[in-house]
């Protein structure tokens, strides 16, 4: 079907409609407005689980703003300074005692960083849960996905900046993890770092890329994620297509425009995720010492290594996946072993389109196979993410490798598993 | 527009009302984030009054110090130097310092507090320069055979006088800036703040 | 099935064995004392400073917790002239470390960096102060019972009096100091409510700021909130 022809704005008589049929001429503005907001129609039935886009690009937001006021007074400096502190640590104090309101700055981005996390987990849960990486929003999921890894990128990166001792032994082991690839892997361990071992060197390209080249990206592939979806249009909790049951002017029966009612829905989910954000950077900004690790007001030290290193919080799980391998496989160490299932436990989440074989799409309707399998996935996650918090033991260890045959089952057998559901039948509309 | 007929007025009150504290929202958070453009506590500490203890000065001698990154001359005026100030009157640009290069109380003749002490920051009101100090008179300045003394600064030849005044028909448009300063006892004297109650 | 396999997974995690064990003494809570702070501040500017630094700290800041810029400057000034600077000290790196084996930290943020599963910075500061013990087997002849093998001396000694390790892993006060030993602590309480202050000394203004955040916040979900049901109204 041959797109309609879009219509310019024509002036309403006001000094403003002739502002905006004047640019209207030269730039998409109107159709821009409506393809994206006021015309674009979205599933009336989106529940508490949608929220969560809205804040991940309001977090990016914050990160941003303040991330640029914050770059005006830290510097990217490993020397020390006369009283024998690095320099880059020391403008962090900087921005916290001598800056007007850096301190809230600082601990606004600092926030910002985990509350990125918990919002985009919750997010990627709900694809997860209403089937929104299906046909066809493969592409909507990729781009999610590509930003998921950019995230954890941009988060590890910044976390060096402070130049503490988390900072710099948390850099360090990760860093080390790339020597472990055969061949090339030490040199590569070098060319990556600058130098020998985390140094000022190290510093400064990371300061680069979170400063500049990975938001560059992020937003870039935030805006692909946002185009992707609207080509296609939004999922719903029963994971019903409402393009299929149109009205006669064309408008999905189940869909209702985005402006004004979920630019309106938003603005109140937006006000929830601030008081809960501001009761954490007003009363507790450390956040129990997982958002602000306390080793990590210890100025980084090259020749004291902690006793405990581990890296944030969200990363956690993944750090578990990790350390599970202790065997060594083939002509392989256990290492490598390591990295690549880490790197896997990231990438298997590209092919779970490919990997989920249900005749439907959202939960509700699916049988208690898919059921069963998320909740045990999910509590995996959280034993993964809180056993990588903790130091190894025999036991500990035992646990975190049963969680991570556990979670790579939950993808590699899901074909198996979706196809033998016993399924419900779809509504042709949607329910609420 | 009338309410009611086109117009949902409960919607619009409502509308406004939380645009209205939307906006209070915001122009709340814009304020720390315009704050930290503002001087920090190291700046401001940087920039703090510099205490100078003259008691070692002797006269007809200059000493230089730092504040907020400029130098402040200050000269130990001979009785010749402050008679000779009288007699090039019509020869500075500005002899009344009427323009505002200086506080209050250095305005007068000798442009200071104590006509025996001038304090003066030691930049041409050109470009920015630092003036040379010539304070050999006559022939044997180099400037011309009636030089009184005073200051000369490189870059395009303005010359200055001892009490800090601009020569007429130079580049430099005003008078050497004189900054806040009082004394703290005869011979130490606070430059970077006016007398507290003066 | 699933039930099964859900305890099968938790059973080990009960074998999970704790880590070191950590026993720390509470600090008093002194901040909103500001005599108890003005105190620590002082104890800390003649004991403390020659070796650590608070570089991050400017003495002008003591007005925070009620001294006038003219106390700052008769009374706690030594080692800097102006009030506006920070609390750095003249010793070398390079010379306290070859004097004390490790260069004295600086100590502004010690009160945030000590903190741990098992208590607040100041409570770990607390106990250390309170925790030296006479060790003829160290070079400095002190030891410390959560900070093993410390370079650091018992500063604090003529205050405190001699400490010794008893039996059943208890301290004993051998020799008497000056205070008894609820001065002591009282005093090293102020000591540690200074260094807990001085490690964030904007929380109190933060917290008063969160609750007036929080208020403004609330206001604004009830618009949003109504705005939303006012338009959602329509919506079946």
């Amino acid at each position: 079907m041959a797109a309609a022809k879009v219509e310019k704005y024509k002036s309403d008589g006001t000094a403003v409609g002739g502002l905006l049929e004047w640019v209207d001429a030269r730039f998409p503005l109107m159709s821009l407005w409506n393809d994206h907001l006021a015309k674009y129609y979205a599933p009336k039935n989106f529940n508490f689980w949608y929220f969560f886009g809205s804040l991940a690009l309001m977090v990016l937001v914050i990160q941003i703003v303040t991330g640029v006021f914050l770059v005006m007074h830290y510097k990217p400096d490993a020397s020390l300074n006369t009283s024998g502190v690095p320099v880059a640590f020391a403008s962090v104090e900087y921005i916290m005692r001598d800056v007007p309101w850096g301190w809230l700055i600082r601990y606004l981005h600092s926030t910002g960083a985990s509350a990125f996390f918990i919002v985009v987990y919750l997010h990627m849960f709900r694809g997860m849960l209403y089937g929104s990486y299906r046909k066809p929003r493969e592409l909507v999921w990729i781009f999610g996905v590509l930003i998921f890894l950019c995230l954890m990128a941009e988060a590890f990166m910044g976390y060096l900046l402070p130049w503490g001792q988390m900072s710099y032994w948390g850099a360090q082991v990760i860093v080390n993890l790339f020597t472990a690839i055969p061949f090339i892997g030490p040199e590569l361990g070098v060319w990556i770092r600058g130098d020998f071992v985390i140094s000022d060197a190290t510093l400064n390209r990371f300061f680069s890329f979170h400063v500049i080249a990975v938001p560059l990206v992020l937003v870039g592939l935030v805006a692909a994620h946002i185009m992707a979806l609207h080509e296609v249009g939004s999922n719903n909790p029963d994971g019903v297509e409402i393009k299929k049951k149109k009205g006669g002017d064309g408008i999905p029966l189940d869909g209702i425009p985005f402006h004004p009612y979920y630019t309106v829905k938003d603005i109140v989910g937006v006000v929830v995720f601030l008081m809960v954000f501001s009761i954490i950077v007003f009363f507790a900004p450390e956040g129990g010492g997982y958002f602000l690790e306390f080793n990590n007001f210890f100025p980084a030290d090259p020749m004291v290594t902690p006793p405990h290193i581990a890296p944030v919080w969200y990363f956690t799980p993944y750090y578990s996946i990790l350390r599970a391998n202790t065997v060594n496989f083939f002509w392989l160490d256990a290492k490598l072993w390591g990295v690549i299932f880490m790197g896997l436990g990231v990438m298997i989440f590209f092919f779970l389109p490919w990997l989920d074989r249900s005749p439907v799409k959202s939960i509700r309707y699916r049988g208690p196979l898919y059921k069963g399998a998320l909740a045990i996935f999910v509590v995996c996650f959280f034993i993964l993410g809180y056993l990588g918090m903790l130091a190894p033991t025999p036991g500990r260890t035992l646990v975190s490798q049963i969680c991570t045959i556990i979670y790579f089952a939950f993808f590699l057998l899901m074909p198996i598993y979706t196809s033998l559901d016993k399924c419900k039948a779809e509504p042709e509309r949607v329910t609420g | 527009m009338s309410c009611d007929d086109k117009v949902d007025c409960g919607r619009r009150r409502l509308l406004v009302a939380t645009a209205a504290a939307g906006g209070v929202a915001g122009v709340a958070v814009a304020v720390p984030f315009v704050s930290t453009f503002a001087p920090s506590e190291r700046a401001k500490s940087a920039g703090a009054p510099v205490e100078v203890d003259v008691g070692r000065l002797a006269p007809g001698e200059m000493m230089t110090v730092e504040w907020r990154g400029k130098p402040v001359w200050i000269i130990r005026r001979t009785k010749e130097m402050l008679d000779g100030l009288a007699k090039i009157t019509d020869q500075v640009a500005d002899p009344k310092s009427d323009r505002p290069m200086q506080p209050e109380y250095a305005k007068n003749e000798h442009r200071s507090i104590k006509p025996e002490y001038l304090v003066a920051i030691g930049i041409c009101t050109h470009l920015g320069c630092s003036p040379s100090e010539k304070f050999k008179t006559g022939p044997e300045s180099g400037i011309d055979a009636n030089w009184p003394g005073g200051f000369l600064c490189p870059c395009h030849g303005s010359t200055f006088d001892l009490a800090g005044r601009v020569y007429k028909s130079k580049p430099a448009p005003d008078n050497l800036e004189i900054p806040p300063h009082y004394y703290l006892s005869d011979a130490k004297i606070l430059i970077g703040e006016d007398k507290r109650g003066a | 099935m699933k039930k099964l396999l859900f305890a099968l997974l938790c059973a080990p995690l009960l074998a999970l064995a704790a880590g070191a064990e950590l026993h720390l003494d509470k600090a008093p809570d002194r901040s909103r004392d500001f005599p108890a702070l003005q105190n620590g501040a002082k104890i800390f500017i003649n004991y403390c400073l020659n070796c650590h630094s608070a570089s991050y700290f400017r003495y002008n800041r003591l007005a925070d917790i009620g001294l006038t810029e003219q106390q700052i400057k008769d009374n706690l000034l030594f080692a800097s002239d102006k009030v506006g600077e920070t609390m750095t000290i003249a010793m070398r790196r390079a010379d306290a470390k070859q004097w004390f084996g490790a260069a004295p930290p600086d100590l502004t943020v010690i009160a945030r960096a000590r903190a741990s599963e098992f208590g607040s910075g100041a409570d770990w500061l607390y106990t250390y102060l309170r925790g030296f013990y006479r060790d003829d087997a160290r070079p400095t002849g002190w030891n410390n019972t959560v900070f093993a093998n410390v370079g650091m001396p018992h500063v604090l000694w003529e205050l405190q009096g001699e400490q010794e390790m008893g039996a059943g892993h208890k301290l004993e006060l051998v020799k008497p100091g000056k205070l008894k030993p609820e001065e002591y602590d009282a005093m090293v309480g102020d000591l540690v409510g200074f260094l807990n202050h001085v490690g964030e000394p904007m929380a109190t203004f933060r917290k008063e700021l969160g609750v007036v955040v929080l208020i403004f916040l609330a206001v604004l979900f009830v618009f949003s909130y109504a705005l939303k049901r006012e338009y959602w109204k329509d919506i079946h």
